[in-house]
């Protein structure tokens, strides 16, 4: 059994997002394979952990990923795999899976699952999870508080092209704006960019 | 959803009467308006988790203009709203991140600022002087507090006042300075965060939100120019409304509503926009034309083509901002 965490967004409350976390996983190579060939037990968004930031970053995938297949605006074939083309910030499937994808030396994963269908349970979730990811299962937290907890800062920077957002200035002009810009947050700030690069992906 | 009808709405146009049905996911939602503007509808809801506050700019589709055109028209506006927004966000500029959109629907969904306009702490300022200044000494029937403590304390206000307004001259100049022009900076699309350690509200607090009623951009304009009554924006909770003017100069400039925004370097641009917002500052409060002249002081030292954009302004004061008279 798998700790699962159950997210219901605003607006769409009929559709759960699912989601779990394991570190030293030790079968990314199946979980991927399984993927590639498309079985429909293994219809998950799989993530590399190191590239989600934070709980909105994830959820503003899901949400659009949700919100696309629901208005039949998909660009990919099912609701899971779009989640994980909405996270890149280019238009390219393949390279959205090798980015944020699952990969065979992927050892801490991210695991979503959007209930589509009412019998996707937490529980069916958890037990099918459990059972077949060989890693060790980690709480999310109630509002996926810890989801950014192997997140390589760096590399998420890098991919959204984000060099100086939220970095501690040193005397350049911006952080005098405001006078208070030096104690932001630096993971909020790159959060907040993220989502919007994340919203206007493909326009 | 349906509007808070006007009596007097029947020569504005039919949109004030229109029921407007919002598009997919917001449909069964229960959403609170804010505000109308000329083209389209503000309101308030969460987005991504239950408690996290955010605004929904909803642009509906214009039954009088044709499709094709009213969908290309939507989705260019929306959409250079939201690059505007994210290209200030990625420069470190105050501004509210967008959490998401659907240009094909007209929505998009903007996080929530807590605090107040510039327009509303200014009317609370002016008015706060003018209650002291007809009760003669109110401090020192309350404190006991001497002359000069008083006076010090009367000081120390106006220093905050002027802070402000340099953190209002940074704020536009630093816009400027990445190649944005606001297009519509008025006070209204001023504001100031209220810096809180504690969580924001968790609910959408229905009962402090009052609808206003109908307020497009040229009546709300018309309304900044005849210095009338401020417009009531609903703030965050009841709490804040009780706060003293003090406090509600401290906190960081945020600008809003960057719908009519473009991405320019132009001098002139620039400039129209400036005067823009001294004519927003002029019409709150005589007194506020010296405090303008702050603004512009440190917003001269902000970027280096700023004092030729200062240079501009003067230009654009003898004629108003339209550059070209024709028709």
């Amino acid at each position: 059994m798998a700790t699962v965490r159950t997210i219901v967004l605003p607006h769409y409350p009929s559709y759960p997002i699912h989601v779990c976390m394991f570190k030293d996983v030790s079968n990314a190579a199946f979980l991927r394979s399984q993927l590639l060939e498309a079985n429909p037990d293994f219809d998950y968004a799989f993530l590399d952990a190191a590239m989600i930031l934070s709980p909105q970053h994830l959820l503003s995938a899901a949400f659009l990923a949700l919100h696309c297949t629901q208005v039949a605006r998909a660009k990919t074939r099912t609701a899971h795999s779009e989640l994980v083309f909405r996270l890149h910030p280019n238009n390219n499937i393949g390279e959205s899976y090798r980015k944020f994808g699952i990969s065979d030396k992927t050892s801490a994963l991210i695991a979503v699952k959007l209930a589509l269908k009412p019998e996707t349970t937490a529980q069916v979730v958890a037990e099918h999870l459990g059972e077949h990811v060989k890693g060790e299962s980690a709480d999310p937290g109630e509002a996926l508080e810890h989801v950014g907890m192997w997140c390589d800062v760096g590399k998420v920077r890098k991919m959204y092209k984000l060099e100086g957002v939220g970095e501690p200035k040193k005397g350049k002009r911006g952080a005098i704006v405001n006078g208070n810009a030096s104690d932001m947050d630096e993971r909020k700030e790159m959060e907040s960019v993220i989502t919007g690069i994340i919203t206007l992906k493909g326009s | 959803m349906a509007l808070p009808t006007d009596d007097n709405a029947d020569t504005a146009s039919s949109t004030s009467t229109y029921v407007h049905k919002l598009p997919e996911p917001f449909t069964t939602s229960d959403l609170v308006v804010l505000t109308q503007g000329a083209e389209g509808l503000v309101y308030r809801t969460t987005f991504l988790t239950p408690n996290t506050p955010c605004v929904l700019k909803y642009r509906p589709p214009k039954p009088y203009r044709h499709p094709t055109l009213d969908k290309r028209l939507t989705k260019a506006r929306l959409l250079a709203e939201a690059r505007v927004l994210v290209k200030c966000r990625r420069e470190g500029l105050q501004v509210p991140a967008v959490l998401g959109g659907d240009w094909e629907d007209g929505w998009l969904a903007l996080e929530w600022v807590d605090g107040r306009t510039v327009r509303e702490v200014l009317d609370i300022w002016v008015h706060k002087l003018g209650m002291r200044a007809r009760d003669g000494k109110p401090d020192e029937t309350t404190g006991g507090a001497s002359e000069g403590d008083v006076e010090a304390q009367k000081k120390e206000q106006e220093e905050r006042l002027w802070e402000m307004m340099r953190k209002v001259g940074r704020a536009v100049g630093r816009l400027h300075e990445i190649g944005v022009c606001h297009g519509d900076l008025t006070t209204s699309n001023l504001m100031i965060r209220h810096e809180r350690s504690t969580q924001p509200s968790s609910q959408p607090s229905t009962e402090n939100v009052r609808p206003r009623g109908r307020q497009t951009v040229s009546t709300m304009r018309e309304a900044a120019m005849n210095g009338e009554g401020p417009p009531q924006y609903p703030s965050a909770d009841a709490t804040s409304r009780s706060n003293e003017p003090e406090d509600l100069l401290e906190g960081a400039i945020v600008m809003i509503d960057f719908g009519l925004a473009t991405q320019t370097v132009q001098d002139e641009d620039r400039a129209v926009d400036l005067y823009v917002l001294e004519r927003a500052f002029t019409a709150t409060h005589p007194a506020a034309e010296h405090l303008f002249q702050e603004a512009m002081r440190v917003y001269g030292e902000t970027f280096k083509g700023a004092k030729k954009v200062l240079k501009r302004l003067a230009d654009v004061r003898l004629r108003g901002r339209k550059r070209t008279m024709i028709g």
